[in-house]
């Protein structure tokens, strides 16, 4: 296990003021906070800055977590000494503390313990509770339906009062047309209920992993779709892929780069289903030889064409 | 052994489905009066605010528990909040629309 430094994660000094240190934090977690951050690696900044918080913004943990680190040096490898915790009682619990339910190792070793028992607000077991996960499924699923397995980790309260990992596995429908950031709620998966109260329920929030073609918004689909510069000036049928299959498409003569089309109900299933919109994007083939390049100074002379005419340059 | 698989079918919260104020409350893991208060801010709305009990739209689940998490981790309020979830929706509407533009251009 590595030592933790909490000081250089919330960018602060040792002898930083509780102000500064709930400044600081406050800082990091607008940045890094999963539900606004657009940054890469959100989630983990978030909750590593929420654990450095929990510690420092409580003046007994503050204290101990001192004590214990004076002499190690961060990153260093660390267990901490059999006699830890027995001179420190840690009264609260850790609400308000970011991503409080998923702290690291470290801080589980060191204050794990005093965390159980106190059983703040932030911790505490509704024998009833619901239950929440994510599942990541690809747009075919979405589409067609599926039946996907999805793992879970649940903490659950042991009869003497811990706190417990229980995995399982469960297999789930996908409805079809399910859309990103929608919710399915199994009834009764959540925790077992306690004293004849009813389980509680579990619900699935669907993200969809990026595909290779389709970009999605809501039930439409977007795809790009190159043509050769005949096919946009003459007309032509071509195919083109949708989650559905193949299906034709025809171009009008004349088309340009970036005309938009619409295919009615070839997004996702749904009602009404979604559409699938078609962007076109006009590919030049390059000369290769001086034949080819002669017909492209064929075509100037022939056709010729200011394309920045309403530019006025 | 034999195994055996059991496939769970789930209830696609969307918008033509509904919740009570009691599913949203449990769900949630807050009293109502909280999700009162986010009536009253504008941050969530009943299917019909005049009609008791209050119904929402199956959205209206991850819209409350995104305003949870906000208060809980930034100690923003709820009218701080509407506004912040009114902006993220906006600034998803401006990158699908910068996507697209860039998309055409690349």
């Amino acid at each position: 296990m590595k030592f933790k430094d909490y000081y250089a994660i919330l960018g602060v000094s040792k002898d930083a003021s509780e102000g500064e240190i709930k400044r600081a934090y406050r800082k990091l977690a607008r940045k890094y906070h999963p539900d606004v951050s657009k940054e890469a690696n959100a989630e983990s900044r978030f909750k590593e800055v929420g654990e450095a918080y929990a510690v420092l913004k409580d003046p007994e943990k503050r204290l101990a977590y001192d004590q214990l680190g004076s002499g190690v040096h961060p990153g260093e490898d660390f267990t901490p000494p059999p006699d830890w915790g027995a001179g420190f009682e840690f009264s609260g619990g850790f609400e308000g503390a970011a991503g409080a339910e998923q702290f690291s190792d470290f801080f589980e070793s060191l204050f794990g313990g005093g965390r159980r028992h106190s059983a703040g607000p932030g911790f505490h077991q509704d024998p009833s509770q619901d239950h929440h996960a994510r599942i990541l499924i690809s747009l075919e699923d979405s589409y067609q339906g599926a039946t996907r397995t999805i793992t879970l980790q649940a903490p659950t309260l042991t009869p003497d009062g811990h706190l417990q990992t229980r995995q399982r596995t469960l297999n789930v429908t996908i409805p079809k047309g399910i859309r990103e950031g929608q919710v399915i709620r199994l009834a009764g998966q959540g925790s077992p209920g306690a004293g004849g109260q009813p389980a509680g329920d579990l619900y699935i929030e669907v993200s969809f992993q990026p595909h290779r073609l389709y970009r999605v918004e809501g039930h439409d689909m977007s795809l790009d779709l190159p043509i050769t510069p005949w096919e946009a000036a003459l007309g032509a049928t071509v195919k083109v892929p949708t989650l559905g299959g193949k299906v034709n498409l025809k171009i009008p003569r004349g088309a340009k780069s970036g005309q938009k089309f619409r295919l009615r109900g070839r997004g996702l299933p749904g009602q009404p289903a979604g559409d699938q919109y078609v962007v076109l994007e006009i590919i030049a083939p390059e000369p290769h030889t001086a034949e080819d390049e002669a017909l492209y100074r064929k075509m100037a002379e022939q056709m010729p064409l200011n394309p920045r005419a309403a530019l006025e340059v | 052994m034999s195994t055996q698989l059991t496939i769970l079918a789930g209830v696609l919260l969307d918008e033509n489905t509904e919740l009570s104020l009691k599913d949203l409350s449990r769900a949630c893991s807050v009293e109502r009066r909280v999700l009162v208060e986010m009536v009253q801010e504008g941050l969530l709305e009943p299917v019909d605010v005049h009609l008791a009990p209050w119904r929402f739209q199956g959205d209206a689940l991850h819209r409350a528990r995104t305003a949870l998490r906000l208060r809980r981790d930034l100690e923003v309020n709820f009218a701080g909040i509407a506004m912040i979830l009114d902006l993220l929706d906006e600034i998803d509407g401006l990158e699908t629309r910068l996507r697209r533009l860039e998309g055409r251009f690349e």
